[in-house]
């Protein structure tokens, strides 16, 4: 580790004027940035500490959900009207990391948590464009079995590894940004960018940007009849192999509203759009919810090691919204 | 403002780069949280921040300025030989090396108090409801990030299940 400067934020106001300057980063709880740091995948000239900055989950008069950056993840998992009127992003939750890391881990660097592709890990050891740009990836034609099989590029194939955000994602979550050039707020779902040529550019956060809070629009229907489903390699404390958040509302048989996205297929959580718009008004049956499903996947390209992941994530689609239609099916 | 760790107040460390983890091994002589993995995958640093199981391996002693630290030192109470956890872990041999040991029950003390405060789970069939008691299916998923080298998996399982249910009764 090289070393850095440490200074903890007492505000927003306080977190911007710290935050500006080069190689100066943001800390939540440090489950990610600490163990970058330590490895020297990162490195940097000054922390500021932005996990005490308060920290609140309020409902606003519309309805709608706002979530400061500092809250936990614990925290968020627990509260009463995330797990009544959003139940998925509790089960998303809930299904990642452990409780000792869902502890310390903040909704801003649950946003921003790295890949964890092995190769951009190994500072030592490994070619990656996203680590050193320009230098290959040795992913491709490695083991990819945790890579993506949508919006992948020919320099890089990383997942986005979050679970909180493919909820976020398919509740149409909107995150709250200060920096130095003022507020803005926008939808979480443009917030991650796919790699392209540009696999070390992940997000659209600029320099001394800090993420805020997020907001999660008045509940419906399809965000209260809703689940997340993770296959991993072991049944807790593992990262996805894929992961599907699904919500649904049918009406006399047929969808109404539907809420799907996908972990672990892409180096942003993916809402699966052509499958939500291929059932909408379409008779709520797994047949339907297999075809949407196989819609979606068509341009999906396998590598060496994640086909499988093709036919697991339509199967689970077809799953999770098999079991939100009940006996409406 | 000092960190205060199993009551007593100890200095920051002029290097921000030292771990909490560190900080209680290495400079404090607090031996008793093992350093595993020192990468969040083991759970064997996991100690007790205001009350809340954490990882000292990925907290930075700084970030703990002015908050209370609670170690496996610090568990027994005036007079108290053992935590009874610790002495439920002996009796049903709740571990072989020892090496998880320590964060074993640090981990499962701050387990026991998330149970009776009814947060959920990942296993937990009812959200809004909350957890149904100590079962064996919700200790093993909330005790999923402590691992054990040894495989003492069962016994560990065992003791804490006893242990809460005595409370409970
Ligand atoms: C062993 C292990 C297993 C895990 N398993 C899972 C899993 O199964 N599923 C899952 O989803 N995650 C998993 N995680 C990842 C974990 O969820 C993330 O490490 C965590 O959410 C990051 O949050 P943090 O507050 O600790 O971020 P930090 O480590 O503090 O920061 C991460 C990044 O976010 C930036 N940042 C932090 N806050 C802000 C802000 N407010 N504004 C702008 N930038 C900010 C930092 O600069 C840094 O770049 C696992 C982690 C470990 C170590
Ligand atoms: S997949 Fe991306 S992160 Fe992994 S080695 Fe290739 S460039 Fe690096
Ligand atoms: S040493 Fe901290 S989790 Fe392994
Ligand atoms: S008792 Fe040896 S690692 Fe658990």
């Amino acid at each position: 580790m090289t070393p850095f400067a440490y200074r903890s934020a007492a505000n927003c106001a306080e977190a911007l004027s710290l935050g500006t300057g080069g190689d100066v980063r943001f800390l939540g709880g440090g489950t990610n940035l600490v163990d970058l740091l330590r490895q020297n995948v990162e490195s940097a000239a000054q922390l500021v500490d932005v996990s005490r900055l308060s920290g609140s989950i309020d409902e606003t008069d519309n309805g709608s959900l706002l979530i400061g950056a500092s809250v936990t993840n614990s925290a968020l998992a627990a509260h009463p009207l995330v797990r009544s009127r959003y139940p998925m992003l509790s089960r998303a939750l809930l299904a990642g990391a452990s409780a000792q890391i869902r502890n310390m881990a903040t909704v801003g660097g649950n946003v921003m948590q790295r890949t964890r592709c092995v190769y951009f890990y190994d500072a030592d050891g490994a070619r990656c464009n996203k680590r050193q740009p320009g230098s290959g990836c040795d992913a491709i034609g490695g083991f990819n079995r945790y890579h993506a099989i949508l919006g992948a590029s020919q320099d890089c194939i990383a997942t986005h590894p979050s679970d909180m955000c493919v909820a976020l994602v398919a509740l149409d979550a909107l995150v709250h940004l200060d920096g130095p050039d003022g507020q803005r707020t926008m939808p979480l779902a443009g917030f991650h960018q796919l790699p392209g040529t540009h696999p070390e550019i992940e997000t659209v956060l600029q320099p001394g940007e800090l993420i805020t809070a997020i907001e999660l629009p008045p509940a419906t229907t399809a965000t209260t009849n809703s689940e997340y489903r993770k296959v991993r390699d072991r049944s807790s404390y593992a990262f996805a192999l894929i992961a599907v958040a699904g919500g649904l509302e049918v009406v006399d048989g047929k969808v109404a509203d539907v809420r799907i996205a996908l972990g672990g297929v892409a180096a942003k959580p993916w809402r699966a759009e052509r499958a939500e718009a291929a059932l909408r008004g379409s008779p709520a049956t797994r047949a339907n919810f297999m075809a949407a499903a196989a819609e979606e996947l068509a341009p999906a390209q396998p590598l060496d090691g994640n086909a499988f992941k093709i036919g697991l994530v339509q199967r689970t689609i077809a799953a999770v919204l098999t079991s939100l239609a009940g006996d409406q099916a | 403002m000092p960190i205060s760790i199993n009551g007593a107040d100890y200095p920051l460390p002029d290097d921000p780069r030292v771990s909490l983890l560190d900080l209680l091994r290495e400079r404090e002589g607090l031996t008793g949280t093992k350093l595993g993995c020192n990468q969040g995958a083991c759970g064997a640093c996991t100690v007790l921040l205001d009350g809340e199981r954490v990882l000292s391996c990925l907290t930075l002693a700084v970030q703990a300025e002015g908050r209370e630290v609670v170690t496996i030192e610090g568990l027994t109470g005036d007079g108290e030989e053992l935590h009874p956890l610790q002495q439920a872990f002996i009796d049903h041999d709740g571990f072989q090396c020892g090496y998880c040991t320590p964060g074993q029950i640090c981990s499962a003390i701050a387990m026991a108090q998330e149970l009776r405060r009814g947060d959920p789970s990942h296993v937990t069939a009812d959200l809004a409801s909350g957890p149904n008691g100590p079962t064996r299916e919700e200790i093993r998923e909330r005790m999923s990030g402590n691992l054990c080298r040894c495989g003492a998996h069962n016994g560990i399982v065992e003791a804490i299940e006893v242990l809460l249910a005595g409370e409970a009764a």
